[in-house]
């Protein structure tokens, strides 16, 4: 067991877990978060997503230890119930989900990729979304959630 | 029979009542061995109306439902009816859903049975439309006017002529119960007046969801909870040696190792602690009992004796038929195993004490799963409670029951609240899978191309399914822990059919579905002969969205469009000539027409042989016989040079009656849409000899968000006038046929086995004469 400092939606944690342990275990469980969810633990679905530096990163294959100092923002750390923010109001509007349990992956990957490249062309879009699941086969709806997302922030 | 009699007998029960009755519990527990009840019921319900609806003080409406929100939008559109039925805005309407100790026992929510049953003259509709007729003759009374003169708005009863006398729902009953049944006659609330049901009423959930709040099974915490992980055996039917507990001893976070039979599991105080400890456990099993085949499995299943036979229709003139006809059509098709594959693997939380058991579950079947919880665990039904939480999609029974029963052995086991989550190869490779088929159709033709005599004979696999009330070894962790599976009751020769039901779509739509001198198909060949074989499976089967209807439509709607093919005839043409159920031929028109579909033999004139083709193809059904409306047109591109094909645009008509919200009906068809090309292109369970070896997402295979992913546009024919049905299984039905038709239009080469994998299609363009 080790201690990390780790400063989630600008919040500042202290967690005391083996350093091997998946920087999504410590979310979902220490830090009882509800955005980034256990899908299959193996990087290969996108469920666990969290931003960090601008990138977003697969939680469930990311040790505790390799955090570091950085940031992370999780879905949560987007918006509120009250006041969402624009990439969550949009799911919202276009009605982008079925379960949702997929959501937190969709959103945190698709607003990494735009807001490291707002004039994204839809091939880059569908690109950057490719190795992203979505079971309910919602993609439809959550592409158009995307889109709305890039023309509101341009 | 027996489980109708049960449910008869059950109906006198009320919601609190239900829970706690007596009665209804010996009832429900005087079952058959291995006969598994409510396996798609609907379950008893309540004939009280208190069971469903509570009106408070402050007027506002709590209304209970059995049947759950699965992410299909059922929540929001049930909320919707109990606002219209009662005449209250949406707002004031507080639905509570699966829970055994507050809701009526409303069996199953699935195959596409909610709408249907909670939206017409029964259940939930009917208590609405009894409480407001309720209401509506206290009002009268406390008004001393007569009801036809009584208006009702907002949950305020007034006088049409002087709306100043008025009393509100609180004050005629607020926190009193009605103490009174369900009134058969009670009069909906036409669609015509409707306000609130049928508008796209955004989805309650959705908000929460999006910005990270929501509580799913997931995400349930109860005070002093461990965690659970469990131990498979690596093949299938590998049974318990030994399990060498030292080889866990001093790991950090271990509580204890849980065995039951050839159950295992660790718990541990941290999720990663029960999985480091679970991968080191040393346990030793006996040898698999070896699988058959999978190159060769088809023939497998052709093969299998005994088998479970059953007619669908049978009007004993086939062979005659076949013998006489001008030209006879033949083919075979196979559909694999496929799996449910949830997103979010399985998960939930039991708190089993000396004496009782709180499970929190995403199950389908919250009273169906206190029953059966009760049995693994040794208690008294009445004794365990179990709470919906919604879980990921679960498209049919996936893991959510075992996972329960994983839960609460191992809370059992040590004491207090246990929460698991199963690894995604734990489930993938132990679930209830949807089942194979290997389907043979002949057709007799006239002279003139009409088909005159339509010949079906199928083998599929069973084992297990959903555990119903009393089977927990129909699902792998009750199987574990002692449970037998349902018997396999074989049965040959089949009795002949005495009523006409087509819940597995076994029959095709063009024929009548005579039994008995009633008609109940939508077709007009009035030859026919449907023989489905049951086989003992070598793993887990259970309902997976449209079972075996999706299956079946594979086979039917193909073949439909080669005997089509091989009279030059178009496809769509050819179709309306052999239907009689006008909502059919409707969504068919309305499908084709959406579509531009240019009426034309399949396939088209003048294929080049390389590069990239294109075509078209159409699909319908109407599914499980009785439960809505559906056809689609698919357009797709086949890379002629890889055998790669993309499907490029989707379009379908749906018509499941009244349509209760448009917009979460859309959604519902479009996932269902896009579920079915993953299904047709990519998803396949694939095993060695010992066992299954699809196990992740890069050896099963779905349908990413991407580049791969269709155009979708859903036409929604709306019918206020017919009864509800269901919509969420209708699309998803007709996809695997749609996309074989267009890819044989494209290029003249015919799939006949899904997934329709790039080395299959290129097989098939190489065997093109």
């Amino acid at each position: 067991m080790s201690t990390f400092n780790l400063k989630v939606n600008g919040r500042a944690h202290t967690v005391d877990v083996d350093p091997a342990t998946p920087l999504l275990y410590v979310l979902s469980d220490d830090l009882e978060l509800r955005g980034p969810k256990f899908g299959c633990g193996l990087g290969q679905c996108g469920s666990c997503a969290v931003i960090i530096k601008g990138e977003a990163v697969r939680s469930c294959v990311t040790p505790v230890s390799a955090v570091g100092a950085s940031e992370i923002t999780t879905l949560e750390g987007l918006g509120t119930l009250e006041k969402p923010h624009a990439i969550q109001k949009a799911f919202i509007d276009e009605q982008a989900m079925q379960c949702g349990f997929c959501v937190n992956g969709v959103v945190m990957t698709a607003k990494a990729f735009l807001d490291r490249k707002p004039k994204a062309t839809e091939t880059e879009i569908l690109q950057a979304m490719s190795g992203v699941l979505c079971r309910c086969n919602t993609h439809v709806r959550m592409m158009r959630a995307i889109k709305r997302y890039q023309e509101v922030k341009s | 029979m027996r489980a109708l009699s049960r449910r008869k007998f059950l109906k006198g029960s009320g919601a609190l009542i239900v829970g706690f009755s007596a009665a209804g519990l010996t009832a429900r527990f005087v079952t058959i061995p291995g006969e598994a009840v409510a396996q798609g019921i609907n379950g008893p319900g309540s004939n009280q109306l208190d069971s469903w609806i509570a009106i408070g003080a402050d007027g506002n409406v709590t209304a209970y439902t059995g049947k759950c929100e699965l992410g299909h939008g059922l929540y929001t559109a049930q909320t919707q009816l109990i606002a219209e039925e009662l005449s209250v805005p949406f707002e004031r309407v507080k639905l509570i859903q699966c829970d055994t100790a507050f809701t009526p026992d409303q069996g199953t929510t699935s195959g596409a049975q909610s709408h249907p049953t909670n939206f017409n003259q029964s259940n939930l509709a009917l208590a609405g439309a009894t409480a407001r007729e309720a209401l509506l003759a206290r009002a009268s009374t406390r008004l001393g006017v007569p009801v036809d003169q009584l208006g009702v708005k907002d949950g305020v009863i007034s006088v049409k002529a002087d709306p100043a006398k008025k009393v509100s729902y609180g004050e005629l009953i607020g926190g009193r119960t009605f103490s009174m049944t369900l009134n058969p006659n009670a009069k909906r609330k036409p669609a015509s007046e409707w306000t609130v049901l049928g508008k796209p009423i955004p989805r309650v959930e959705i908000p929460a969801i999006a910005t990270g709040q929501f509580e799913y099974v997931h995400n349930v915490r109860v005070p002093g909870m461990v965690h659970g992980r469990v131990v498979r055996p690596p093949a299938v039917g590998a049974t318990l040696v030994s399990v060498d507990e030292s080889s866990v001893q001093g790991m950090p976070g271990v509580v204890k190792i849980v065995v039951k039979k050839n159950f295992v599991g660790v718990v541990a105080e941290k999720p990663w602690q029960a999985i480091q400890a679970a991968n080191k456990l040393k346990v030793v099993w006996t040898p698999g009992s070896g699988l058959p085949n999978q190159g060769t499995f088809h023939e497998y299943l052709r093969n299998q004796k005994p088998t479970r036979d059953t007619f669908s229709v049978n009007s004993k003139d086939v062979d005659e038929k076949l013998a006489s006809a001008a030209r006879v059509v033949k083919a075979t098709y196979h559909y694999p195993y496929q799996m449910h594959a949830s997103f979010g693997s399985a998960c939930a939380v039991a708190d089993v004490q000396a004496d009782k058991a709180t499970i929190y579950s995403a199950t389908q079947a919250v009273h169906p799963l206190k029953s059966t919880a009760a049995m693994v665990l040794g208690l008294k039904p009445e004794s365990v409670r179990v709470i919906f939480k919604m879980g990921s999609g679960c498209y049919g029974v996936n893991g959510a029951d075992t996972v329960s029963y994983d839960a609460a052995l191992m809370s059992q086991a040590v004491g207090k609240p246990v929460r698991v989550q199963l690894a995604r190869k734990d489930e993938m490779a132990w679930e209830n899978y949807g089942v194979a088929f290997v389907i043979d159709q002949r057709a007799g033709l006239n002279a003139d191309g009409t088909i005159v005599t339509w010949d079906y004979e199928a083998w599929t696999p069973t084992l297990g399914g959903r555990p119903g009330g009393n089977a927990p070894g129909n699902v792998v962790t009750g199987f574990l822990a002692g449970f037998e599976p349902q018997a396999f009751a074989a049965r040959t020769p089949a009795p002949d059919p005495t009523n006409f039901g087509n819940g597995n779509n076994a029959v095709p739509s063009y024929v009548t579905g005579c039994v008995n001198g009633r008609c109940g198909g939508t077709g007009r060949v009035a030859s026919q002969r449907v023989m489905t074989h049951d086989v003992k499976s070598p793993f887990f089967t259970g309902p997976l969205r449209s079972p075996a209807r999706l299956q079946n439509t594979f086979a039917h709607e193909s073949f439909m469009d080669e005997i089509a093919a091989s009279l030059k005839a178009d496809p769509v043409d050819f179709r309306l000539r052999h239907l009689s159920d006008p909502r059919l031929i409707e969504v068919v028109k309305s499908a084709a027409k959406t579509a531009k579909w240019d009426a034309r033999p399949s396939p088209r004139s003048g294929i080049r042989r390389t590069g990239i083709a294109s075509g078209r193809g159409m699909s319908c059904v109407l599914y499980e016989g009785d439960n809505g409306y559906c056809a689609m047109v698919a357009e797709v591109e086949v890379d002629q040079s890889t055998g790669k094909v993309s499907v490029k645009r989707l379009v379908l008509a749906n018509d499941c009656g009244p349509i209760s919200n448009p917009d979460g009906l859309r959604n519902q068809l479009e996932g269902g849409a896009l579920h079915g090309v993953s299904r047709t292109l990519l998803e396949e369970v694939t095993w060695d000899d010992q066992k299954v070896t699809s196990i992740d997402w890069r050896t099963y295979h779905p349908l990413y968000l991407g580049p791969d992913v269709p155009k979708v546009e859903t036409v929604l024919i709306n019918q206020p006038g017919e009864k509800a049905m269901g919509s969420g299984e209708t699309a998803v039905t007709v996809v695997a046929a749609a996309i074989a038709n267009a890819i044989f239009d494209a290029t003249g080469a015919r799939l006949r086995q899904v997934p329709f994998t790039p080395e299959r299609v290129k097989a098939a363009l190489d065997a093109r004469a």
